[in-house]
């Protein structure tokens, strides 16, 4: 009876269950790489250039005889911490503005709208392409940029969130109780503001590792030697015809990766829609 | 109607200002200024050339009057001269660029829209099926593979292996003898692949949206009121709910125009497609900050305008927005 | 001059796009040939020779046809098929004349007579003079010509026109790379004087005296060139070149295999891993030769421990060539041994050597005075650890790869590098251009004239002066200027001979590689004969034999 109940709610939320396996999975490849990894993601070894998947090297190796699939495996955390970052810098940007906008209104309102608005109006790749190639492309510039460009969508879900909590019985019982404007901000609607801010996160993930493997292309993201998806993608990229491997494995990290936050996303979203019940 | 528009006309303009300031001092602000490009690694560039070279720019004047003298060239669509050597305008350079990343964009948003609407709405449909779920995998495949990738994958495929369609550029060397149709025929061919896969990577976008307001809408009383009445299916999915549903779809029009044009650097560089996400990439690489300005300001008008014409089609079809709070 | 254009064409083409294929874009021979092998070229008994046309590619879209004021190499490309110099480099690497049908050298070394051609025109048909080279002088020296290329015209103190076809240039010192400088691509006085060159048409529509003319320069797509049938050395056989401009090397390689572009530069990885499939191999050929550049690894001399002659060996030593070569590009390459090519006439091979030998490498850091004392594998020496960051610049994976392979190697003599790739701009403006670095790993052209002495004297030290490492040694110097100061090869040879012993001797670089150039080719052109300057020189000569014709064009 549980059990059937259990696979139902499973096959119910399947999207939601799905992504976050993906997710799970590739969390913990990144915390235990180490242990996962057959070999030293930087060794290099000239004598076995080129050698396409095998037992010894499961995803083959690279121009310099690195194991493909240690880096991979190793490159999971910058990948992951590129994006954990930039989101970090994302929601932790967005939620002050948008708490601060929705719960102090008037000026304050306006004007970080109308910046949310403006910064909205701008083509993010090229303002991130620009501003990380004027300050040269290191994994700290990477990350605090793509942060700083993709915080609007947050400010607003949280203003909007705000405004329609601010005006409820016992935020307003807790203002005529002297309590400070702070703990009332944080204590009382920045719990309640939270969950739809999880959704917008879990997409952004995806985005921020897109988005640093759009700049690799370009030459503009995370450096060799250091591996991220990115870039150990790119380098594969003009040996996509004789060495698939090279490509292939990185870039199906970052299409399952990308697929996972996704599909964990919009769970999370249908999850939390009353009309779903 | 006109006042409608009037009113968002003038409700842009503050943007409109916030926009020069940004873009004018975010560039400003980086290190290295376009003088040192010009004297690296040249032994013969002398001092009185750097010192020529700023005067001739004005970046010897006190940065918020540069931003003044740019403004109020901006203002008469004057974007300066390029720091590139090539002795042209910013805007002759923007505007040989430009037609062709709006009409790629334009020509993607349409089978965006063609493909990702009903796309939607039959997963909505069908929710919860099989159908519903591997449409949204798929979708999100589609925004989650890195195009760059895909992209030299097909073109490796479809142009080297199997040898259907060209590989890369717009036009065939001998476009210019062939007869119209010929034409139209060679600059079909060489979209194919960059509009298919540009089309793959924004559906999740349309669709997803689609499915939600259509689901919505689904649920309110008046379908099942409709349905009550014993109103075919075909005709409460068309009637009501499609229509219904297509309203909200129309402001995301607005919103997938920065996202379009900031993948067009990528495309165009995979396919050797001459429009301005190419130009803006070169011209980063190039410390040509005029050039620079010019097409940051272009694309967060581009996005202004596809949010206005959202807004007027928004009204358009639904008259309370006209005479409502707005 | 042209070590100056070289060095520009691969501060653009790295400052585009990367350098991704790690071989910077060699200066090549312009696309003439001389005028006896012209006469040579097969008599394929009166058929006619003229017909199709050469599909190429360009990375970047050319900035300027008037080569002077651009800087990148896609421009100069296109200028070398439109334009000529006075004197150009034959098929063996020699000096010969291409506008100037002769020159003398004054008997005080201190000025040149040219003889100019008397049949050449313009494009646009007005006949080429003495005016011509006056006026191009006069344009390069000129304030309003915002050119980087003018060093070499400055030293002239005095340029008459003797007649209509002949000019005589006088320098205050005996300057021998003055005659390589005049390589110069002469521009049209009729169609550029009065006009400011940042404002003239032929910034978009070039006239030149060269074999091929500009028909259409479609903005960011491609610029096609036609056949010019009043060229001096006789029409080239090929109608057309079109040149694609296609940024990303992967889609170039595509369609090199899909029959689009019929020549390109291979990266020696494509080269050798890349051309054994059928549909390369039945349509193409791979011409290989030493290409005209090398990569080092460069220290800066101001800073501690490079300031140590035996430290930089030791590094020397302990940088595996070899592997280098075979590893990274695929045995395609040779040890460099100092700043010329092996084979040419000013390399200098008995100097000193730096095999791989960590031995002697751990020896000598260990008589400078370094020791491991914490038994942490890394080599101390008053307290300070044998560590230090090697920089490159971004988007030469070549570049990094190596930075990685030393990083390994000069590990295991206790050295410990940090590797930092570095956007170009940032890498010239912050770090060389400031002196702000500690060892960095680059690549130079090696142009055909002997003169190294932007790179090398100690002149040329700060600033933005080529010699970043601040290389500085009186004799060096001192023989700089002797080998600038003679036409005469053998005593030049003498003086950059020493010059190279000394340079083997201090190591101020590890002198990595001399790589091979890899050109694509499309077995449909003939008469291509390979030559020590490359494939390129007797372009006008190579065509397509009827039935094997590709491009046909209804208005010749």
């Amino acid at each position: 009876m549980a059990r059937g109940r259990l696979l139902r709610r499973l096959n119910k939320n399947i999207i939601l269950f799905g992504g976050a396996a993906i997710v799970v999975f590739f969390v913990l490849t990144a915390l235990f790489a180490p242990l996962i990894a057959s070999h030293d993601p930087g060794a290099i070894d000239m004598a076995s250039v080129f050698l396409p998947p095998s037992g010894e090297h499961l995803f083959g190796t690279d121009e310099l005889g690195r194991d493909v699939f240690s880096r991979v495996v190793y490159g999971s955390r910058v990948s992951l911490f590129v994006g954990i970052v930039a989101v970090g810098i994302s929601v932790a940007v967005g939620v002050a503005l948008g708490l601060a906008s929705g719960y102090y209104g008037g000026w304050t309102d306006s004007v970080i709208m109308r910046f949310t608005d403006v910064m909205l109006c701008f083509p993010s790749f090229f303002l991130i392409l620009a501003v990380i190639a004027f300050l040269n492309p290191s994994i700290i510039n990477v990350m605090a940029v793509i942060g700083l460009t993709g915080w609007m969508g947050v400010a607003r879900l949280v203003r909007a969130e705000t405004m329609s909590v601010k005006n409820r019985e016992y935020i307003i019982a807790a203002r005529l109780a002297g309590l400070s404007h702070a703990r009332i901000l944080f204590k009382h609607i920045l719990p309640n503001v939270l969950s739809p801010v999880f959704v917008t996160a879990a997409l952004g993930m995806a985005g921020a590792i897109l988005t640093e493997s759009s700049l690799s292309f370009l030459g503009l993201g995370v450096q060799p030697p250091t591996p991220s998806w990115g870039n150990i993608l790119t380098a594969g990229k003009d040996n996509i015809m004789f060495a698939w491997w090279l490509s292939f494995f990185p870039g199906v990290a970052i299409l399952l990766t990308a697929l996972g936050y996704n599909m964990l996303g919009e769970g999370l979203r249908d999850a939390a829609d009353p009309r779903k019940k | 109607m006109a006042g409608y528009i009037l009113r968002r006309l003038l409700a842009m303009i503050p943007l409109l200002i916030g926009i020069t300031v940004i873009c004018f001092f975010v560039i400003n602000l980086a290190p290295g200024s376009a003088a040192d490009m010009r004297v690296s690694m040249n032994p013969k560039y002398s001092e009185t050339a750097r010192e020529k070279f700023e005067k001739m720019y004005g970046l010897d004047k006190p940065l918020y009057e540069q931003y003044f003298i740019w403004l109020g060239k901006f203002v008469r669509l004057d974007f300066g001269d390029s720091f590139a050597t090539d002795g042209k305008k910013v805007t002759e350079k923007i505007g040989e660029r430009l037609p062709i990343t709006v009409g790629l964009n334009v020509l993607s948003m349409f089978f965006i829209f063609l493909i990702g609407l009903p796309l939607g709405v039959a997963s909505a449909y069908w929710r919860d099926s099989v159908f519903d779920r591997a449409a949204t995998v798929a979708v999100f495949i589609g925004y989650a593979v890195p195009t760059f990738w895909l992209a030299l994958i097909c073109m490796y495929w479809f142009g080297v292996h199997l040898g259907w369609l060209p590989i890369s550029g717009l036009t065939s060397y001998d476009y210019d003898s062939l007869s119209p149709a010929g034409k139209f025929l060679d600059l079909s061919r060489h979209l194919i692949l960059p509009v298919s896969i540009s089309v793959f990577g924004a559906l999740a976008g349309i669709s997803r949206f689609a499915r939600s307001s259509t689901l919505e809408v689904l649920g309110e009383e008046y379908i099942t009121a409709a349905r009550a009445r014993g109103i075919g299916e075909g005709a409460v999915l068309f009637r009501h709910a499609l229509r219904n549903a297509l309203l909200p779809v129309v402001t995301i029009l607005g919103l997938s125009v920065p996202g379009l044009i900031g993948s067009s650097v990528i495309f165009e560089s995979v396919f050797s497609i001459p429009g301005m996400g190419q130009l803006f990439y070169m011209s980063v690489m190039m410390r040509d900050y005029p050039t620079i300005m010019g097409i940051l300001v272009i694309g967060a008008l581009l996005t202004l305008a596809g949010n206005f014409i959202a807004d007027v089609a928004y009204a358009f079809i639904d008259p309370r927005i006209r005479y409502g709070s707005g | 001059m042209i070590f100056k254009r070289v060095i520009l064409c691969v501060f653009a083409f790295s400052l585009l796009f990367g350098c991704r294929n790690g071989a910077k874009e060699e200066e090549r021979p312009q696309a003439s040939s001389g005028g006896e092998s012209r006469a040579e070229a097969p008599a394929v008994g009166g058929t006619n020779l003229a017909g199709d046309a050469l599909s190429s590619s360009e990375i970047a879209e050319p900035i300027n046809l008037i080569p002077a004021i651009s800087s990148d190499s896609a421009s100069h490309q296109i200028a070398s098929y439109i334009y000529n110099g006075l004197v150009k480099y034959d098929k063996d690497l020699n000096l010969t004349g291409d506008l100037a049908e002769s020159w003398e050298i004054s008997p005080d070394n201190k000025s040149i007579t040219f003889h100019l051609r008397k049949n050449v025109k313009w494009h646009d048909g007005e006949p080429f003079t003495a005016e011509d080279v006056k006026f191009t002088y006069e344009f390069m020296i000129s304030d309003d010509t915002p050119t980087s290329y003018d060093g070499d015209f400055r030293k002239v103190t005095d340029f008459s026109v003797i007649d209509d076809y002949t000019v005589r240039v006088s320098y205050a010192e005996p300057y021998a790379p003055a005659l390589n400088g005049w390589g110069i691509w002469i521009m049209p006085a009729h169609l550029l004087k009065g006009v400011s060159p940042s404002k003239s048409p032929l910034q978009r529509k070039p006239v030149g005296t060269g074999p091929y003319m500009l028909e259409e320069w479609d903005t960011g797509k491609s610029v096609t060139l036609k056949a010019f049938g009043d060229y001096f050395e006789g029409r080239p056989n090929l109608d057309k070149v079109m040149i694609r401009i296609i940024p990303d090397q992967a889609t170039q390689f595509m369609e090199l295999l899909n029959g689009s572009i019929d020549i390109m530069s291979l990266t020696s990885m494509q080269a050798a891993r890349q051309t054994s499939s059928a549909r390369y191999a039945d349509k193409y050929n791979t011409y290989s030769y030493l290409d005209n550049s090398y990569t080092y690894v460069g220290y800066n001399l101001r800073k501690e421990p490079f300031n140590d002659k035996r430290v930089r060996q030791a590094l020397s030593y302990a940088s595996p060539r070899q592997e280098i070569i075979d590893g990274i590009l695929f045995g395609r390459g040779v040890p460099a041994t100092g700043p010329y090519k092996p084979g040419t006439y000013w390399y200098n091979g008995d100097v000193k050597k730096y095999e791989y030998d960590p031995e002697k490498a751990a020896a000598l850091l260990a008589e400078a005075g370094w020791a491991d004392k914490d038994g942490d594998g890394i080599l101390e020496k008053n307290g300070k650890k044998l560590r230090f960051e090697l920089i490159t610049n971004q988007g030469n994976s070549t570049r990094s790869q190596i930075a990685e392979i030393l990083q390994r190697s000069w590990k295991q003599i206790g050295v410990q590098v940090d590797i930092r790739v570095l956007e170009w701009a940032t890498f010239i403006n912050e770090y060389i251009n400031k002196g702000n670095f500690s060892a960095i790993v680059m690549g130079w052209n090696i142009i055909q004239d002997p003169d190294i002495f932007d790179v090398w004297s100690s002149t040329r030290c700060g600033g933005s002066g080529l010699n970043f490492i601040c290389f500085q040694n009186e004799e060096a110097d001192r023989l700089l200027a002797a080998g600038q100061g003679s036409y005469d090869p053998a005593v030049r040879k003498a003086a950059y001979d020493k010059l190279q012993e000394i340079l083997a001797e201090e190591q101020p670089y590890t002198f990595l590689y001399v790589p091979d150039s890899n050109t694509a080719l499309s077995k449909r052109f003939k008469n291509v004969v390979p030559a020590p300057a490359g494939i390129t020189y007797n372009f006008i000569d190579w065509y397509v034999p009827e039935g094997m014709r590709k491009y046909s064009f209804a208005d010749k």
